[in-house]
């Protein structure tokens, strides 16, 4: 029987050491290239690939914020995928079943198992440290870069709470309720005293440099708005208001261009042509914006008065016959 | 080789004549039968679910493309979702369960063979209701069916109704095997089977049963208030009625969390039992995988909400459904670095559903990395609802399960039929299966990323064109690998190698008997000393016997 097992001598620690040291300093230049290696990938990505490795932003603070967020994530993430991957397939090949070769019996290591319990624990503590650290970036409106008047104003500093809160108090803002509905958005502009009311349909215009705040509304089935560049989603729930915000960067348009155009489309199935219920969001410099909500009120108004009118007509019509 | 050693027999004696025939099949209350009908129900579904993805990639293969519509687009994508969880991966655990878990703890059968037998034929008619709707109208309004659109007002037509019957019908079926499992593992286990030496698989169905019924009896509630609503004007859901919308998705989540692990954990018993078997290594860390599949099932019923971090939600609701999440990664990396540490030191044989395994853990420990930026719900804003989260739960469940479901059958099959699969074509459909699997998905990160939302039947996207190109090629390499897999199961059926009792000199009871198993499984259940009887067996038999039974690395196990 013995003759059966001629190569097999214990598989112990001490038989593996000369080939463990060379595989110890692989290891160690692996450790010191790779995160290197990542670290250099991600910065250079957002410029070379952005939307292909990094989520989409363009100067609003919360996408900023966000794309912030994610990369701490990815590098994290990153190093966890290399470790764990690497070890994965290194203990596959390495021990690789050989004539003579006897599998260690191990049962498990009380000492193991508590290192990589505390450790994934310890990691995650420290994303949740940071992903509160960003919050208050992402989910409180910030100060607008521009006054009521459309002049540049200070940076300010952002506070926090419970639920969204109104920007800075001082700090000017737009709030615009969103309503989704079967399948095109539409906007609601703040009513102003002595003005006319303001709406639109799909393309959404703002000032550059104001921070807008939205009340998303849904007048039928679920939707949700999402404007990629502008920061996340929020789901349009009919019955409930949802909140969310953003602020297109007093230098956003581009030179030579009189407007900054952002795309969006709605995120949540709601229906056979959910694929086409599409949003703009148009950032324009203050004084045109003006000229645009003035002619979009007279405009409002005179469809108004001739809708009016046509509707007196027919009734007089329908009371003459 | 002429001293092949003589084992100890196992004769199956028979009582009353065995029934042949197709009409045994539909009367059989035999575990091992239902198994299989079970198992080939299944791949059924698998390949109409695998085609209907086909048919969604088709349609996303070029922009504007006009191959579908957009009523047949959402109904094909709403089937596949219904039929890949409902009709394929709960089933199919219930049906390996079903032919190993007796086999497994050395039990003659399950604990209620009728019901078990019913419980089959819920789930192939829950099944069959939903396919009905192929003849009238499918259903169209997502796997999770969101109200209000799911309400008649937005989806008039009868097949949201047969969703809801397959949802009632299947759901029925699992919860009653769920009873019949927990009913066997209870109380049917082998002398000297303590919970300690339970195999893992048993474990994980144990904990899968358990789930079942905490999340299934749930969903069951809500679909019923759902066809209330939508017959018998009820107005849960109706928000113009005071109804809430919000209602639907916390009680639908509260199932379908829990599901999610429905479907993984026994994947992960699959790949708690082979990789020992393959490594030639004892699993390292039993009872922190055991404990730590109890610790996911427990989290998993508390992080419902990460679904819904985009609705109307405070920061607190927020941020406790991000911690409870995030908590889950912590069991989750110490079955991952368990099953790592069991490779570690073996003697790995590559053998097929060792590669599967493997494929499956590292896999789906991609899926698990892209949940950690997923359970961030500042992040979650921007992904959900994208293809990110489309590659995401693909990498979990396609990753965990699928991978698991083939492993399982490599694995299993030479019980099952008494012959080895083939295994170079195995090898074959393993490597085609993982690259076209990270072909397909890999990608879709980037698609999302770039913000293409789920669920839309056509773009006019550049960026988006050649993403979705790759991943249209990438369906169809996998869809490659399943033909090949389904060729490799009907030519070994006939023509593979005879297997014998136990071709991997595996660890656990099932392969103390014949293969197949005779009808009564065993006609001496062996005394369970640890949690890997068949290996002190097989050393029992080197003492008295004084003949080799020990497994050497290096050499073939089977002789075709």
């Amino acid at each position: 029987m013995s003759g059966r097992f001629p190569a097999a001598r214990p598989y112990t620690a001490d038989a593996v050491a000369p080939a463990s040291s060379k595989t110890r300093r692989r290891l160690r230049t692996l450790a010191a290239v790779l995160p290197a290696v990542a670290l250099g990938v991600l910065v250079l990505a957002p410029a070379a690939s952005a939307g292909w490795f990094l989520p989409e932003s363009d100067g609003s603070p919360n996408a900023d914020a966000i794309r912030t967020l994610y990369i701490l994530i990815a590098l994290i993430g990153l190093v966890i995928f290399i470790g764990v991957e690497g070890l994965l397939i290194y203990s596959l090949f390495k021990f690789r079943a050989k004539r003579g070769r006897v599998a260690a019996q191990i049962h498990g290591n009380t000492q193991l198992e508590i290192g990589w319990t505390v450790g994934a624990a310890a990691i995650l503590i420290f994303l949740t440290v940071f992903t509160f650290l960003l919050l208050d970036d992402i989910k409180n409106p910030a100060a607008s870069q521009i006054d009521a008047e459309g002049n540049p104003v200070a940076a300010n500093t952002a506070y926090a709470a419970t639920d969204q809160p109104p920007p800075p108090e001082g700090s000017a803002s737009i709030n615009i309720r969103v309503v989704g509905e079967q399948y095109s958005w539409s906007f609601y502009y703040p009513e102003v005293e002595g003005e006319d009311r303001v709406y639109a349909y799909n393309d959404m215009y703002v000032p550059v440099g104001m921070t807008v705040t939205l009340d998303v509304q849904s007048k039928d089935v679920v939707h949700s708005w999402w404007i990629p560049e502008l920061g996340g989603k929020m789901d349009a729930v009919p019955g409930y208001t949802n909140k969310t915000w953003f602020r297109i960067p007093l230098d956003a348009i581009p030179e030579g261009e009189d407007r900054v155009v952002y795309e969006g489309q709605c995120a949540e199935l709601c229906g056979r042509n959910h694929a086409n219920m599409v949003a703009r969001v148009i950032g324009l410099p203050f004084d045109e914006y003006e000229r645009w909500r003035q002619d979009k009120a007279d405009n409002l108004k005179t469809a108004e008065e001739e809708a009016a009118q046509e509707r007196e007509q027919i009734q007089s019509q329908e009371d003459g016959g | 080789m002429a001293t092949i050693p003589a084992r100890p027999q196992i004769i199956a004696h028979e009582v009353t004549r065995p029934q042949r025939g197709w009409v045994s099949w539909l009367t059989t209350t035999d575990h091992k039968k239902i198994g299989i009908l079970y198992l080939a129900t299944v791949l059924v579904f698998f390949v109409i679910g695998g085609v209907e993805a086909l048919l969604l990639r088709v349609q996303l293969g070029a922009p504007d493309n006009t191959f579908l519509t957009p009523e047949k687009y959402n109904q094909i994508f709403t089937l596949h979702g219904t039929t890949m969880i409902f009709l394929v991966i709960v089933p199919v655990w219930a049906g390996f369960a079903n032919y190993f878990l007796p086999l497994m703890i050395g039990a003659r059968d399950v604990a209620f063979p009728r019901l078990n037998a019913w419980s089959y034929w819920m789930f192939l008619f829950g099944g069959l209701a939903l396919y009905a709707s192929l003849f009238f109208t499918p259903p169209e309004a997502g796997w999770f069916s969101y109200v209000p659109l799911s309400l008649k007002e937005y989806t008039p037509s009868n097949g949201q109704d047969a969703w809801i019957y397959m949802v009632h019908l299947t759901g029925l079926s699992s919860i009653l095997g769920a009873i019949n499992f927990i009913a066997t593992i209870h109380n049917m286990r082998a002398p000297g089977m303590g919970w300690g030496r339970m195999p893992l698989f048993v474990w994980t169905i144990l904990i899968y049963a358990y789930l079942i019924i905490l999340a299934l009896t749930s969903l069951a509630a809500t679909v019923t208030m759902l066809l209330l609503d939508r017959n018998f004007g009820t107005e849960f859901f109706d928000p113009t009625e005071g109804g809430s919308a919000l209602l639907w998705q916390h009680l639908f989540w509260f199932f379908g969390h829990p599901e999610v692990y429905i479907l993984v954990l026994p994947a992960f018993g699959v790949f708690s039992e082979i990789l020992p078997v393959f490594a030639r290594k004892p699993i390292f860390g039993y009872k922190a995988i055991a404990a730590a599949t109890a610790g996911i099932a427990f989290l998993g019923m508390l992080v419902w909400a990460h679904h819904m971090f985009a609705t109307p939600m405070s920061t607190v609701v927020l941020a406790f459904f991000m911690l409870s999440s995030f908590l889950i990664a912590v069991p989750t990396g110490v079955k991952i670095f368990n099953w790592v540490a069991t490779l570690w030191r073996g003697t790995v044989e590559f053998r097929v559903p060792l590669l599967y395994s493997v494929g499956g853990i590292a896999t789906f420990l991609m899926g698990g990395i892209t949940g950690i930026f997923l359970a961030v719900f500042p992040v979650d804003w921007q992904l959900t609802d994208t293809y990110f989260v489309v590659a995401h739960f693909h990498y979990t469940a396609f990753g965990a399960s699928a991978f698991a479901m083939v492993a399982a059958l490599y694995y299993w099959f030479p019980k099952m039929t008494g012959r080895m699969m083939s295994e170079g074509l195995g090898k074959i459909s393993f490597w085609l299966f993982l690259i076209g699997f990270h072909l397909t998905f890999l990608i879709q990160h980037s698609a999302g990323l770039d913000g293409m939302p789920r669920r839309i039947y056509e773009y006019s996207n550049d960026d988006w064109t050649i993403m979705n190109q790759i991943s249209t090629i990438g369906a169809f390499v996998i869809a490659l690998s399943v033909l090949l897999t389904i060729i490799n199961v009907v030519r070994s059926l006939k023509r593979g190698p005879v297997a014998g009792p136990d071709p991997w000199k595996a660890n656990t009871l099932e392969w103390f008997t014949t293969s197949p198993p005779p009808e009564n499984n065993f006609d001496v259940v062996p005394r369970v000393r640890s949690v890997e009887p068949m290996k002190d067996i097989r050393r029992q038999i080197e003492r008295q016997t004084g003949a080799p039974q020990r497994f050497e690395s290096g050499k073939p196990m089977v002789r075709a």
